[in-house]
């Protein structure tokens, strides 16, 4: 069936079961793959794109639900101020965890300006990055915080 | 190995493949590897196999190694561009097709691994930089029918004199066809420019950040299809037969083929093979494993370290000087399997049609895939085309090459079409090749002042080389599982160490670190013991034993080879100034050492828990310091380390795989728990040895993970008087110990 929702600011309709994940409908129907499947069942954030601004994992999102409202994903950040951060402090290793933890890190700094390390733990736990990148996480939410 | 060739594309796949890699561990891949990548039919040219340049100046460096978040399509250019003379900033990176001349000499293959690759390529892609320039310049000075020494190379230009000046891009074509420099002198280190630039950024890290299509299951090719698979939940086990009645009419399913290890659902897209898949009704042949569990596993571990096991190291009767020591400790360590599980989980993009096959996936080990896919579908080796990307995490998971396989068969099964095959993370963590689970039972007897006269070391796991290596494997001793105690590091005048080789039925594989990761980890919790049992500071104690000698090991792997006190003396004495060791700590908080060469790189740790009377451990600091010798791209240097630290946090506070019912029993993040933000120490602090004249770069990817598992163990003992013989150090087994 047809679902209309909007894309990165561009409205987009697809003709899939409305019990696909958004997560699959963004990287085989639409090709946008920097969303990526990590686990299938929001246990490690790789996948977490916004959802009418609120941080959401896309795996566990049926596109039915999605339907004409506003999903933000690490292609339409147009080179935020976290995504600078992060190439400020060279925070990617392997880089397949970091396009959901830049988007729960940008959640995060526009529900809050200034994160205590607290606040930081709270938001990016949902978050696993294997490579070790959280010291240089957390350093570049902190910097982005103040740029 | 120096196999810098003058030749076109064609002739170098030729020539290539008769020039013969190192052999540094005797494994060798016979045969020639065919490199089918499509030759771009002009437009650049190849001084050699490192380097292309385009006629519009565009300069390319090939990176042989694979890109897991270790650097290496950084570090690699950062070496080559030294000597070539370019802005490294400015080169565009490509990943090397499968070729001998691309092979890792330490490791005698074309394999990223064994963190060796800076340690590989650190005279090797300097000299490959120095002799395109010195091949750039001579072709200039023909040109302009003057003197090499009237030329120089400077920044992707070529000056000579009288003003006169041309572009690597114009000189390249002419470049290609001049002799190759049999002489190719390097820059002393201290006139580097890009080696050891502290500013130096990772040169894939705007891709990364931008969400950029980079790893495999990123790949889309047209007319390409989506596979889901349903492999046996049992280890070792087989279809026997299947119905995909339900899931062959699913919407989007164009093929439900069986291949080697299972069945595979073939479809539009990838939601829609897996809910397809997911009706399947496989009966499976549980094979030769049937009913195994850990009791099984353990029981089986326990009575084969009864066996007395190959000797791999052995000095004076250790036997006999442990019957007349004043004192004797002794304890066994009993280390479970884990998982890789790297974030992308296993995909491989196949496309195998009638005379060729093309296969993209993201692997360690691509010069493997011509032939086992050549096996997998009648092809031969040359017709099959690897493309490497980047890979989404790797810790030696993606050594293997059994997902190329699956994805192969299963596009070969469906009619030659391209298919992206993509693991769900369950499959991936159900068939991982898992650090392998083992016992490892030390005893010392020491004198009435604690001073250990003798040291015995006996361990029983499964050998992972028996199984992708066999030829490594001689006399009972396989490598890979006594490194990181055939470089024991402390004097003993008695010791005798041997190794027992037992299958426990658990596909075995090589976990970042390997076997540093076991026997390392077991050896430094138990120095501890002997410590403590002597009644002396952890660190006075270890300086008070090591070998200051340079006795050169039997097994040396890939580690220094020989002894090297001194340098494990300084990092002990370093990190114990660093760490403010001996400083008071509050109740519940502890702080351990460990110390180890692994890799050539010495590694001296302390950490700082806090213990929870419920025994909830937090890690609270860690502190390193690190002699890698010289770094390449120093702040991926501190990367690694970083990484490193993470991975052993995870390792063993809470890594555990277990069987059950011959099935592996963890199949995701909830039940395979790893560090997260909130767990990760809030302080973690390197410090670098200055490199010694001429000591050449150790390896920094894997020996962290090891050297800081014992570290936090210690540091429990510090808090609670528990000894953890049991990893991982889960509450549970900290209340048992």
């Amino acid at each position: 069936m047809n679902i209309t929702f909007n894309v990165n600011g561009k409205n987009q309709t697809v003709d899939v079961a409305p019990d696909t994940p958004l997560l699959w409908v963004l990287r085989d129907t639409l090709g946008m793959t920097g969303t990526k499947f990590g686990c299938g069942k929001a246990l490690c954030g790789a996948c977490t794109v916004h959802l009418n601004g609120m941080a959401t994992r896309s795996c566990q999102t049926p596109i039915g639900s999605v339907a004409g409202q506003k999903v933000t994903t690490i292609e339409g950040l147009g080179m935020n101020k976290v995504q600078q951060q992060w190439i400020a402090l060279d925070v990617p290793q392997c880089g397949y965890c970091q396009p959901g933890q830049i988007m729960s890190a940008t959640a995060l700094l526009a529900m809050n300006k200034n994160p205590s390390d607290a606040d930081i733990d709270a938001a990016m736990s949902g978050n696993i990055c294997r490579c070790g990148t959280y010291p240089r996480i957390r350093a570049a939410i902190k910097a982005a915080a103040k740029a | 190995m120096e196999t810098i060739k003058n030749q076109s594309r064609r002739d170098f796949i030729k020539s290539s493949a008769a020039v013969g890699g190192g052999l540094a561990l005797g494994f060798y891949l016979p045969g020639t590897v065919g490199v089918a990548q499509a030759d771009a039919g002009g437009g650049y040219a190849m001084p050699n196999a490192w380097v292309k340049i385009g006629a519009d100046n565009k300069v390319s460096i090939l990176v042989a190694r694979s890109e897991m978040g270790q650097g290496v399509a950084t570090s690699m250019p950062m070496l080559v561009a030294e000597e070539l003379d370019v802005d490294v900033n400015k080169v565009t990176v490509e990943f090397a097709p499968p070729a001998e001349v691309y092979i890792n000499s330490l490791l005698g293959g074309q394999i990223t691994g064994g963190s060796t690759s800076v340690r590989d390529a650190w005279e090797k892609l300097r000299k490959a930089g120095a002799s395109a320039r010195m091949m750039l310049v001579a072709a200039a000075a023909q040109e302009w029918g003057v003197d090499a020494a009237q030329v120089r190379a400077e920044n992707g230009n070529l000056i000579g004199p009288s003003g006169k000046r041309m572009s690597y891009g114009m000189a390249a074509p002419k470049a290609a066809q001049m002799e190759v420099p049999k002489d190719v002198p390097l820059k002393p280190v201290s006139a580097f420019k890009v080696v050891g630039n502290a500013k130096q950024k990772r040169l894939d890290t705007p891709q990364k950040v931008k969400g950029e299509p980079s790893f495999g299951i990123d790949t889309r090719v047209p007319g390409m299809m989506y596979a889901a698979v349903a492999m046996s939940p049992y280890l070792g086990g087989k279809v026997k037969s299947y119905d995909d009645s339900r899931a062959k009419n699913m919407p989007g399913v164009k093929a439900v083929v069986q291949y080697s290890r299972g069945v595979a659902v073939v479809a539009d897209s990838y939601w829609q093979a897996k809910k397809a898949k997911d009706l399947l009704r496989v009966e499976w042949d549980e094979g030769a494993n049937a009913g195994l569990n850990m009791q099984k596993i353990w029981a089986g571990l326990r009575t084969a370290s009864e066996q007395p096991g190959a000797v791999f190291r052995e000095n004076g009767n250790a036997d006999e000087a442990l019957s007349g020591a004043a004192k004797t400790v002794t304890a066994t360590y009993q280390l479970p399997f884990l998982s890789h599980s790297p974030m992308e989980p296993q995909n491989t993009t196949a496309h195998v049609m009638a005379d060729k096959a093309v296969i993209i996936t993201p692997t360690q080990f691509q010069q493997l895939i011509p032939h086992v896919v050549a096996g997998a579908t009648g092809l031969k080796p040359e017709q099959v085309e690897v493309q490497t990307t980047y890979l989404g995490g790797g810790f030696g998971r993606r050594v293997e090459v059994d997902y190329a396989i699956d994805a192969a068969e299963i596009s070969k099964a469906a009619g030659g079409i391209p298919v992206k095959m993509v693991w769900s993370r369950e499959d991936d963590m159900t068939h991982d090749s898992y650090r392998p689970a083992g016992l490892y039972t030390m005893t010392a007897g020491m004198d009435a002042g604690g001073k250990v006269s003798a040291f015995r070391f006996h361990s029983t796991s499964p050998s992972i080389s028996a199984r992708l290596f066999p030829s490594i494997v001689k006399d009972g001793i396989d490598p890979f599982a006594v490194e990181g105690i055939d470089n024991f590091p402390y004097a003993v005048a008695n010791t005798k160490m041997t190794y027992v080789m037992h299958d426990s039925g658990v596909t075995p594989g090589y976990w970042r670190a390997v076997s540093h990761n076991l026997n390392a980890v077991a050896l430094e919790c138990f120095i501890d013991e002997c410590a403590a049992a002597a009644g002396k500071d952890p660190i006075e104690y270890r300086l008070s034993m090591i070998d200051m000698s340079q006795e050169k090991h039997k097994w040396s792997g890939l580690s220094a080879g020989v002894a090297v006190g001194p340098r494990i003396k300084t990092a002990l004495e370093m990190v114990r100034d660093k760490s403010g060791w001996g400083r008071t700590m509050a109740k519940g908080q502890g702080r351990g050492v460990a110390v180890m060469e692994g890799y050539n790189t010495v590694i001296a740790i302390v950490t700082e828990v806090t213990v929870t009377p419920n025994y909830d451990v937090s890690l609270d600091r860690v502190v390193a310091v690190v002699d890698a010798g010289p770094l390449v791209h120093p702040d991926q240097a501190l990367a690694q380390m970083q990484s490193c630290i993470n991975f052993g946090q995870s390792a063993c506070m809470w890594g555990e795989i277990t069987v059950n019912d011959n099935m592996i029993e963890q199949n995701n993040f909830d039940m395979y728990r790893v560090a997260r933000m909130n767990e990760a120490p809030k302080s973690i602090e390197i410090h670098w040895i200055k490199p010694a004249a001429n000591q050449p770069p150790g390896g920094l990817g894997e020996p962290g993970t090891a050297v800081v598992q014992p570290a936090i163990a210690n540091a429990i003992y510090a808090a609670t008087g528990k000894r953890v013989r049991m990893l991982p150090l889960t509450p549970e087994n900290i209340r048992a110990a």
